[in-house]
């Protein structure tokens, strides 16, 4: 019988219907009875041909953006973990900025290490990056052999789990062009392998050596297990997904980055728009306000629609728009003027601003249908 | 070693700054370093600032030594007969002045009860932590602090008595409250700041009740009676100057009634109320745009004139004129010089302001509104007593904003008025509200202020019983008649075809960006359009090339200044802004081609 509604009501829908009536164990007349109210609401709530959808999706943001609270950061739970919520981070996720204000990792585990606190532990200990200043007690410049003699702390290298070798192999791969060795009294001396050593490039190496990356992954500059239920979830300050994902311990499935464009390059455009739609939600939640999922959706479909993440920008999708007039109103008008005048380009004056700049009837609502009468012919 | 900065410049170190600026203060006392010095260390940033420029705001506090208050009961017998004053208090260590520097290194108490060793100071009065305005909000300890600056914000617009001599003084922007009364609950601050001498307000009876509707969302409901007695009247006063004005070439301006040849000579009617002189008679009434003071002003660019014109000495009109959307009466005139021996005159005009539909109540706790309607006092609700408020205010202003100082004034100004004494309401030593509700009781009321009502209308008993009291209201000087403006045609830029913009010179009211969303939403498209077409032109194209063509009507000839005239040319409704924009585009070189196409094709 479902197969009657097929073509009249979404697919989707009616295969969710059919879930539940079997779960529900409805009879036949039952089942009639429910998709003819079904067919009824659907055509109900489908959007009517000329309704504005893009005005009313950005009034229904822009108005409860009006009553947000403007204060940048909120502690996610956890005091030393903060991240930008609220109006700054809507604006971050719609113009669908390249470089996250605050990156965070939401880090899920495996089964068998997701409810053991040491086990979490150890796996975060391994995602943290370790810099070379953190095994260090100093960094002392020799003057005379142009050199640098780093103290190595010991206690902290013992709990961080790196053996000298580690850390050797470790700045082998990571400076390039130094004579790494160790001196008789255990500290490493880097001495850059250049014919002509002059001070500066010892000064330089200092500070690159300082920011060395010896292990975990590199960008994580801070974990934080929590508890999530009844498992532990590792957040992160800083993100690398790429990189996360690879170890064992953590489940791909789940975890999850605040970058969009990371998420669009490791886990496709899809899990883009489904994390727009997440991070977008997740900030109207947190501000106690309420905006219909479908305005979301919409915005997220239209930023990820060409495959990549666009913003709603003038690089973004506001530029891509067709008309020049539209875009001319929109930001740097002379750009896109000028642009029009080289290229010849013509606008067909089918959207709303350039009908309102020319003060004609916006092709919408009541100015979108035309009325055709046959008239008889004169004999 | 810490670093020592007198007035922001380093003067040298020092090896024990807390062990130093103890024994600056010491000294200070001792009378042996000025007592306008203050000293204050940043354990942070590890530096002492020695401060003793000008400038600073410093306040008085008690000094409190192991936890003891340096004011003892025998100073405090000793003020309160005379003996002492405070210039002794000052020199004898028990008040100093700490400024905001120093106030970071004490610890201040609010009151003597809580005194510990650690403290250094105590408030001379615990309200003393508030401003003079927010210190004369009473109750002011039970409403929250955003509320209280709403309420000191309320104060200072509130139409009052501003000085006595109002009557000889020209200041612009001048309201005066007819009939002012001092506050029934009152704090220290209004004898402090001596507020009897300009109270701002009156002591009304409001009743916490709905009433038909009319006094949604902070409206208000206002007894037509008590307008009538005088409830809230007012007096604008708005001061016209024109002074003759001496040019180069030995001319000058002319204050008299204008000449019919002047140039923007007004209609004869706008001069009517001059007299010889050219200045309006006193108690004159004046309408808008009326002149007020005559004026005429030599021609601007002279030597044109005289070469070219033969009207060589034809003057420009001047005159001082009321403004737009104004009237009132001439209430007073002064003749006099400025600075530069020119002649001034000014003119007083005063205009009663009854309050009306619009005027903007607040009472002192950040409750503001404004009246939704005057109703008469027949139709308002009464008490077993006979009691018909003044004004009535919606219940549901009170428990989303929690001014309970606001309710308890209520209550307060009951028992003032019904005791006949005044109530003290200074924030944290106010009199109980327990205390309150025993008199209120003793007096033949209900303990908690309310009373059963009677509705006006039908003289049916209210269900409920309703919160009444006394409180003090005060009108605000925002009113409608200085803000009423709507337009339908009327003047337009010169540059745009718009209409130009602000109320005092008529102009339009801007259908924003914001507001177009909302009918392009709608999908009210049409409405949009028309709402938009204020600056329509029609326009004739060239079919061939895009472009403007030419339409001499007197003529009858139709020709495109590029095609010639066998081309097509057809007329277009447009907005004349986008034909400006057409036309800043070919100044800058881009050639805007129009293509036109048949609607009905």
């Amino acid at each position: 019988m479902i197969e009657e509604f097929r073509g009249k009501i979404n697919g989707m829908l009616l295969d969710e219907f059919e879930k539940e009536a079997n779960a529900m164990k409805l009879t036949k007349a039952q089942r009639e009875k429910a998709l003819k109210l079904l067919e009824k609401r659907y055509k109900e709530y489908k959007i009517n041909p000329g309704e504005a959808i893009g005005v009313i999706t950005a009034e229904s943001f822009g108005e409860p953006g009006t009553q947000m609270t403007l204060n940048i950061f909120h502690f996610a739970g956890v005091s030393e973990l903060n991240v930008t919520l609220g109006l700054p981070r809507l604006i971050e996720i719609f113009d669908a900025r390249k470089e996250v204000s605050t990156p965070i990792m939401e880090v899920y585990l495996k089964k068998p290490y997701n409810t053991d606190i040491k086990a979490v532990k150890k796996v975060a200990a391994m995602i943290k990056e370790t810099k070379l200043r953190e095994l260090a007690h100093e960094f002392l410049i020799n003057i005379i052999k142009k050199q640098i003699e780093v103290v190595l702390n010991k206690g902290n290298m013992r709990n961080l789990g790196i053996t000298e070798k580690f850390l050797f192999d470790a700045l082998a791969v990571k400076l390039k062009k130094v004579k790494i060795r160790k001196a008789s009294n255990g500290n490493v001396v880097l001495k850059p392998d250049l014919e002509e050593v002059s001070l500066k490039d010892v000064y330089k190496l200092k500070e690159k050596a300082k920011e060395t990356f010896i292990k975990g992954i590199e960008g994580i500059s801070q974990v934080l297990p929590i508890k999530q239920g009844n498992e532990f979830v590792i957040l992160t300050t800083g993100s690398n997904l790429k990189d996360t994902l690879k170890l064992e311990q953590v489940d791909e499935t789940r975890t999850i980055s605040n970058s969009l464009f990371e998420i669009a390059s490791i886990l496709g455009i899809e899990a883009a728009r489904e994390a727009i739609v997440y991070e977008a939600k997740k900030v109207i939640t947190e501000q106690g306000l309420d905006v219909d999922t479908r305005h979301i959706l919409f915005i997220s479909d239209l930023m990820t629609a060409t495959g990549r993440v666009k913003g709603v920008t003038r690089s973004g999708i506001t530029g891509e728009k067709e008309s020049v007039l539209a875009r001319a109103t929109f930001e740097t008008p002379l750009k896109h003027i000028t642009g029009a005048a080289l290229a010849g380009e013509e606008d067909l004056l089918n959207s709303v601003v350039e009908n309102v700049l020319l003060n004609q009837p916006v092709p919408l609502g009541t100015g979108l249908p035309g009325l055709v009468a046959s008239m008889k012919k004169n004999e | 070693m810490s670093d020592i900065y007198l007035n922001e410049k380093f003067i040298g170190t020092v090896k024990d700054p807390i062990g130093f600026v103890n024994n600056v203060k010491t000294e200070r006392r001792n009378g042996k370093i000025p007592k306008e010095l203050n000293i204050y260390y940043d354990d942070k940033s590890d530096e002492v600032y020695i401060d003793t420029s000008k400038g600073r705001a410093r306040r008085p506090l008690i000094i409190v030594e192991n936890g003891v208050s340096k004011l003892t009961s025998e100073i405090k017998q000793g003020l309160e007969e005379g003996k002492i004053t405070w210039g002794d208090l000052i020199e004898r260590n028990i008040v100093e002045y700490l400024d905001a520097a120093e106030e970071e290194n004490s610890y201040v108490a609010l009151n003597e009860e809580e005194l510990t060793k650690e403290h250094t100071h105590l408030e001379i009065i615990p309200s003393a932590i508030l401003g003079i305005t927010t210190a004369l909000v009473p109750y002011a300890n039970y409403s929250q602090t955003p509320r209280l600056n709403r309420g000191s914000k309320t104060q200072k617009q509130a139409i009052g008595i501003y000085t006595s001599n109002y009557l000889v003084r020209m200041d612009t922007d001048v309201n005066i409250l007819h009939y002012p009364q001092t506050p029934l609950v009152r704090s220290y601050m209004h004898d402090i700041s001596d507020y009897d001498k300009h109270p701002a307000g009156q002591n009304i009876v409001i009743a916490l009740m709905s009433y038909e509707g009319y006094n949604m969302q902070d409206s208000i409901i206002i007894n037509k009676a008590s307008i009538e007695r005088g409830l809230a009247r007012s007096t604008f006063f708005r001061p016209y100057s024109s002074e003759e004005l001496r040019y180069s070439g030995g001319l000058i301006d002319e204050i008299g009634v204008p000449d019919k040849d002047v140039k923007g000579y007004k209609s004869e009617h706008s001069y009517r109320n001059l007299e010889e002189d050219g200045i309006v008679s006193p108690e004159m009434r004046v309408e808008e745009e009326d002149v007020v003071i005559g004026k005429t002003s030599p021609p601007r660019f002279l030597g044109e004139l005289e070469e070219f014109s033969i009207a060589a000495n034809i003057r420009r009109e001047s005159s001082s004129v009321v403004k737009h959307g104004e009237r009132g009466v001439v209430d007073m005139i002064t003749l006099s010089e400025n600075e530069e021996g020119n002649k001034l005159v000014q003119v007083r005009i005063r205009d009663q302001r009854i309050p009306e539909v619009g005027d903007k109540f607040a009472s002192r706790h950040g409750q503001k509104g404004v009246i939704g309607a005057i109703v008469p006092e027949t139709d308002l609700p009464f008490t077993a007593s006979g009691v018909i408020p003044d004004i009535i205010f919606s219940p549901h202003s009170i428990p989303s904003r929690m001014t309970i100082s606001h309710l308890i004034e209520i209550l307060a100004g009951k028992v003032g008025s019904l005791s006949g004494r005044y109530i003290n309401g200074t924030a944290f030593e106010s009199e109980s509200e327990e205390d309150l509700r025993k008199e209120l009781l003793s007096l033949g009321f209900r303990d908690d202020g309310t009373e059963k009502m009677y509705n006006g209308i039908t003289g049916e008993e209210f269900k409920v019983t309703i919160f009444v009291g006394n409180i003090y209201y005060l009108k605000l000087r925002h009113m409608v008649a200085n803000k009423l403006h709507a337009r339908a045609s009327g003047r337009i830029q010169l540059l745009t075809r718009q209409p130009i913009e602000g109320r005092s010179k008529g102009g339009g009211l801007r259908l924003g960006e914001m507001e177009k969303d909302c009918f392009v939403a709608h999908g009210a498209s049409l409405l949009l359009k028309e709402r938009f077409d204020s600056d329509k032109t029609i326009l004739h194209i060239c079919e061939s090339c895009g472009m403007l063509a030419v339409v001499d009507s007197h003529k009858n000839k139709r020709f495109c200044p590029k095609c010639g005239n066998n081309v097509d040319i057809s007329a277009v409704e447009l907005s004349y802004a986008f034909k400006l924009l057409l036309d800043e585009l070919k100044a800058m070189c881009v050639y805007p081609s129009l293509k036109l196409k048949s609607k009905y094709d």
